[in-house]
């Protein structure tokens, strides 16, 4: 140990080996086991009954991703370019919901978007499923919006939003004004400025935002249970009921796991290749 | 590769070898190093299925100190006993999952002489299929399966489980989300037992809910969302406990209940001693006070399950005048503790062989797919 306060990181060692990487070996193990106990490669067999749920969760995950970058990045973006000010006091309110707890606010979200919930009944109020009826010609009483995959989508945005927005914002309010003052001397009108300087210079930002809404999007299960209803399983639900629903395989459990942390981590070193090249790109 | 993995056997077997030793240490120092002066039992129950002040009385009463926890269902229950998660005492599962931890070998034999209050326990609910020796069980509560409606919303009065499978309410109807129930319901309504082993007729349940599935006939399978949903009028049908359907009565009185004419599931749930609990003779004291009537009375009064006890069931409607001072409403009771006409035509659910519930899993999964 040469450095002396490398000393400090060694509970931190000891924790990623105890919390980390031992219960990652463990799904390893788990994953190609038999019920008793016996090597086996039995559970990714069965992994292409699942294919739809893989295809579902990655799509819808994939979407609310879209989905943060294109409201988060011009929000990002505005904020950084505004006072001190205003800037701390956007990011108080980006934070705000986070400090309450994530299944209270997805809870919150049932009761807005619930068929007879404060949405529709305010829809009800200002005559806006009138309008609407009279200009389709049907007889609503309600718009459906719980209990679909827009309602999942819209609790994965709402949920992981922050997470987009405060890695692109930290990359572009320490950009240097330098650079971008040059590009004007050089000739750059504003929207080459941003697509050749801003953009690219941001891209950092925006890699580790989409890993950080990509990745708990795709595993999520309780928010496709509470706001998608629970008829269309999403990766997560799968694999929790393999663990606490009626059918307790935990050799199961941990195949898919790990089927899905491995198509997770293709996707992500997949995406920073590409966002490595970007930045190579423009340092050329 | 093999090193790694050799690696990570050992860090597990090492892990939980600490936690166990850890917690059996902790079990011997408060029991030993006090003479016995601290004595503790864990308790793993239901959510909201308790007077928590019994949990006080029985404290203060025998200054035995109760560990009071709740697990989901009966099947996450399982997997917490599998996992060695959960360092339970006594336990209070339904009907079928207690045949399945006994012929597990999971359960240990009750010593009835430290349960008189067993005695109360009306005949009726013991030497059930899943308890025939009655050496295991002291029941709990009991009820019925039925189906909640919001009359406002429906035609013509619900008597028949065809309601769960409507397509004149599709969207409006909310599936209960286990598997066990929900093609319980599909069975009864074709005509067959609750209990079926054949596989043909279990495809045809299967089917039948399948079918409804596709035609859009389920807004959402559910289970503890259903109060809100129903209590909001945000469902017309859905089918969950008599219990907890008159929860929902207090908070939206336009809600109905019936035990459909094809008959339905009748089900008991049970208290049971695990194995290697470390505090049985405290798990027998606590369940010898449960099973008491006045526990019992005031238990039916909190969470409006029915009580096995003879007397506290006899006595709840006037327990009931006497606390709040109006008669109980006599269709009410007969929800909370269905008469014997309603129990003729229910079945109580068996354990099914270890082929079925596979079959009843993958039918189920796929049903998400």
């Amino acid at each position: 140990m040469k450095n002396k306060l490398s000393f400090f990181a060694f509970p931190y060692v000891v924790w990623m080996a105890l919390f980390v990487v031992a219960p990652i070996l463990m799904v390893v193990v788990y994953a190609f086991s038999s019920a008793d106990g016996g090597f086996t490669f039995e559970n990714f067999t069965r992994m292409g009954t699942y294919a739809v749920v893989f295809g579902r969760s990655f799509k819808l995950a994939t979407i609310a991703t879209v989905i943060c970058v294109a409201i988060g990045y011009p929000v990002s973006y505005m904020m950084a370019k505004e006072g001190l000010r205003f800037q701390r006091v956007a990011m108080v309110l980006i934070m705000l919901p986070m400090w309450m707890n994530f299944l209270l606010r997805t809870y919150s979200w049932m009761t807005l978007l619930e068929n007879n919930g404060l949405l529709n009944q305010l829809f009800q109020k200002i005559g806006i499923i009138a309008l609407y009826n009279s200009i389709f010609g049907t007889n609503l009483q309600f718009f459906r919006m719980i209990n679909t995959q827009g309602a999942v989508v819209l609790g994965m945005v709402y949920n992981y939003l922050p997470f987009m927005i405060l890695p692109i914002y930290s990359v572009i309010v320490k950009l240097d004004h330098s650079l971008l003052e040059a590009a004007r001397d050089l000739g750059a009108n504003s929207f080459h400025v941003f697509q050749r300087v801003i953009l690219p210079l941001s891209l950092p930002g925006v890699l580790s935002g989409i890993t950080m809404v990509f990745v708990p999007s795709v595993s999520t299960f309780a928010i496709s249970t509470m706001l998608g209803g629970g008829t269309e399983l999403l990766l997560g639900d799968l694999i929790e009921r393999q663990f606490l629903g009626g059918a307790y395989n935990p050799q199961l459990g941990a195949a898919i796991s790990l089927v899905m942390m491995i198509i997770v981590v293709i996707c992500m070193v997949v995406m920073n290749r590409f966002g490595e090249g970007e930045e190579q790109a423009v340092m050329l | 590769m093999k090193k790694t993995v050799a690696c990570a056997i050992l860090m597990a077997l090492f892990l939980t070898g600490c936690g166990g030793n850890a917690t059996s240490q902790n079990g011997e120092s408060t029991g030993g190093s006090d003479g016995g002066g601290k004595r503790v039992v864990n308790v793993c129950s239901w959510g909201e299925y308790i007077d928590e002040d019994l949990i006080y009385q029985f404290e203060d009463e025998t200054g035995i100190e109760v560990n009071y926890q709740t697990a989901e269902s009966n099947e996450a229950l399982y997997s917490l006993l599998k996992t060695g998660a959960g360092d339970f005492d006594v336990i209070v599962p339904s009907d079928y999952m207690i045949a399945r931890l006994i012929k597990e070998g999971m359960l240990a034999e009750l010593n009835y002489d430290n349960i008189p209050n067993y005695a109360l326990i009306d005949d009726q609910y013991k030497g059930l299929s899943f308890d025939p020796e009655n050496k295991y069980t002291v029941p709990y509560t009991w009820g019925t399966l039925g189906i909640i409606y919001n009359s406002t919303m429906v035609e013509d009065p619900i008597t028949s489980w065809d309601a769960m499978f409507d397509e004149r309410y599709a969207g409006d109807i909310l599936m209960i989300n286990n598997s066990r129930d929900a093609l319980g319901a599909a069975l009864l309504d074709l005509g067959y037992s609750l209990n079926t082993t054949d596989e043909a007729q279990i495809r045809e349940a299967y089917q039948l809910l399948a079918d409804a599935k596709e035609k859009g006939v389920y807004q959402a399978f559910v289970m503890d969302q259903v109060f809100q949903k129903m209590e909001g009028g945000n469902a017309a049908i859905a089918m969950y406990y008599a219990g907890d359907y008159l929860t929902m009565l207090e908070n939206n009185p336009d809600l109905k209940y019936v035990v459909p004419d094809e008959g339905s599931n009748w089900f008991v749930d049970a208290m049971c001693v695990l194995k290697d609990a470390q505090h049985k003779e405290e798990a027998e004291a606590w369940i010898n006070f449960i099973a008491s009537t006045d526990a019992n009375l005031r238990n039916m009064d909190y969470i409006w399950y029915a009580s096995p006890n003879t007397e506290a069931l006899e006595q709840y409607p006037s327990y009931y005048e006497e606390t709040y001072g109006e008669p109980l409403d006599s269709e009410l009771y007969e929800i909370m503790a269905a008469p014997q006409s309603v129990l003729d035509r229910c079945e109580v659910y068996e354990n099914l062989p270890d082929e079925t519930l596979t079959l009843y899993n993958d039918l189920w999964t796929e049903l998400g797919i």
